[in-house]
């Protein structure tokens, strides 16, 4: 069982009050009218999948209901940290994006 | 060359206090090049090997494994084989699988306790019951046999299940594909390996992939922990980690890897003689030989390379099955594990060439792959040997990702299959 901190109600909580929502800041095709099929296909299907630390999205879906992005590592489950999506895209900016 | 198990071989062998038995396959040094180099030895990647030597007469070939044969996905699975899916193509490629099935003792002379005691799929809904309407009659028109069942029916051929018109979730009807059942999972890792060493097949355990080199777009060898090998092809069969190869490669994959629980209880004597599926309550049972209930549902939401999940997600498999089977409700669980299974967004597998000239995967079959063992590797080794998909894979590329072709198959996949 996961414990994750939310850091909307600053409280820690098990697994089971969470919604997992999947790798955090993909980005969508800026010119959704121009985007290729392969780019359609990397944004929507393809994913990085990591074993190592990995940025994804949580929802405190019995809780706030808000989504916040955790660091954790998928070889051992052990967890960076949880941030708010802006304080964390900071971070993941700061270490230079995914792996 | 191995001799044959036989009845003789087995009768001579137990006056010798069964001593003398030979290894059932070879264990090889990894040499310093292969025609083909199969990344993964679990029941996928050693099918391929065995085709590929017995159907393409390629016979220069290693299976190379990061851990121990068969110790994956092939060892944690819950052995249900069936082939009752909604759309053709898989409908297909799974029938394929379950006619190699259907003669694969006699074909690896190995006891691989293929069990058609049929397998159920339970309704509880009405909009159950009209999916199942539509699925068999599918089946049908492909072929497979399949049938639908009422609610008095059901309750004839599965005495102990919970039918009452006052459960929680009412057993309308069910499903049922009387050539579907359960074979013995570590056997076919074994019979696979066993078949394979006998064409000359390499299976190097304790070897794991740390890089790929590649020059100009195509394959040349890999780097391994046993040191480096030259390969003119190399099949990625590593189920959960495929993303991981997939990288050295520059490769991305629709793949995400989470892990997948089941449990077994302690033996009893014969109590249910089929295989139980329920989509809507969640959860599937079976006994295996031994006695043991065998029992899975759905995989754990997060993605993990841990071979392990969250308590929660087996209180409610239990809860299902006991809502399913309340006789079932003081049985004593005997072992829990987690397999990492690597789902697609179609449910669907992933069997295509890629990007890379003379780099092949196999991977995506999800919580699926254990029925499709036999079917994979055929049509992984014609991929492999002719570079060019067989056609029952060839609806299962990669591009379909970018063309739009998914096959959705959540409805028949359902509850982890």
């Amino acid at each position: 069982m996961l414990v994750l901190f939310c850091p909307h109600c600053q409280e820690k909580r098990e697994e089971e009050e969470f919604g997992y929502g999947g790798e955090a800041f993909r980005i969508r095709p800026a010119s959704p009218d121009t985007a290729d099929d392969d780019t359609w296909a990397d944004y929507l299907f393809m994913r990085t999948n990591p074993k190592g630390w990995n940025w994804e999205l949580w929802s405190h879906a019995t809780g706030c209901r808000k989504f916040f992005v955790v660091k954790r590592n998928t070889a051992t489950n052990s967890i960076a940290g949880s941030w708010t999506l802006s304080d964390g895209r900071k971070v993941y900016d700061a270490e230079g994006g995914s792996q | 060359m191995k001799k044959d198990y036989s009845i003789w071989s087995l009768f001579t062998k137990g006056l010798n206090y069964n001593e003398g038995w030979d290894p059932a396959w070879r264990s090889a040094e990894l040499k310093p090049s292969y025609n083909v180099v199969i990344v993964g030895a679990g029941g996928h990647g050693l099918a391929t090997a065995y085709y590929l030597a017995k159907e393409h007469g390629v016979r220069d070939i290693a299976v190379i494994e990061k851990g121990y044969l068969g110790g994956g996905n092939t060892a944690r699975n819950t052995t249900i084989v069936r082939s009752n899916y909604l759309w053709d193509e898989a409908t297909m490629l799974y029938e394929h699988a379950l006619k190699l099935w259907e003669h694969l003792t006699e074909e690896l002379n190995f006891n691989v306790m293929f069990s058609q005691r049929g397998v159920f799929n339970l309704g509880h809904t009405l909009q159950d019951m009209r999916d199942i309407e539509r699925r068999v009659n599918a089946n049908v028109l492909n072929g497979v046999d399949a049938q639908v069942l009422d609610a008095a029916e059901v309750k004839r051929r599965i005495p102990i299940l919970n039918t009452s018109r006052n459960a929680r979730y009412p057993v309308l009807g069910a499903s049922y594909q009387p050539r579907a059942g359960v074979a013995r999972h570590d056997a076919v890792a074994w019979g696979f390996a066993r078949a394979a060493s006998k064409y000359g097949v390499d299976i190097v355990e304790n070897c794991e992939v740390t890089g790929m080199d590649i020059v100009n777009g195509r394959l040349q060898g890999l780097q391994t922990s046993r040191g480096s090998v030259r390969a003119d092809r190399v099949g990625c069969v590593a189920s959960g980690h495929s993303s991981v190869l997939a990288k050295m490669a520059g490769i991305r994959l629709p793949i995400e890897s989470h892990p997948l629980q089941a449990f077994v209880s302690e033996s009893m004597k014969p109590v249910l003689d089929t295989v139980v599926m329920s989509n809507a309550v969640h959860g599937y049972a079976s006994q295996s030989d031994k006695g043991e209930l065998v029992i899975g549902a759905g995989i754990d939401h997060y993605t993990s390379y841990t071979q392990r999940g969250s308590p929660h997600i087996i209180e409610h498999t239990a809860a299902a099955i006991i809502e399913l089977f309340p006789i079932f409700s003081r049985v004593r669980m005997n072992r829990q594990w987690g397999g990492i299974v690597d789902t697609t967004p179609d449910a669907c597998p992933i069997i295509s060439k890629t990007k890379v000239k003379g780099l092949y995967f196999n991977c995506g079959w999800g919580t699926g792959g254990f029925k499709a063992t036999p079917g994979s590797g055929n049509v992984f080794a014609h991929t492999i040997a002719n570079d060019e998909p067989h056609p029952l894979n060839k609806a299962f590329s990669l591009d379909r990702f970018s063309t739009g072709h998914l096959i959705d198959e959540h409805g028949a996949a359902a509850v982890a299959h």
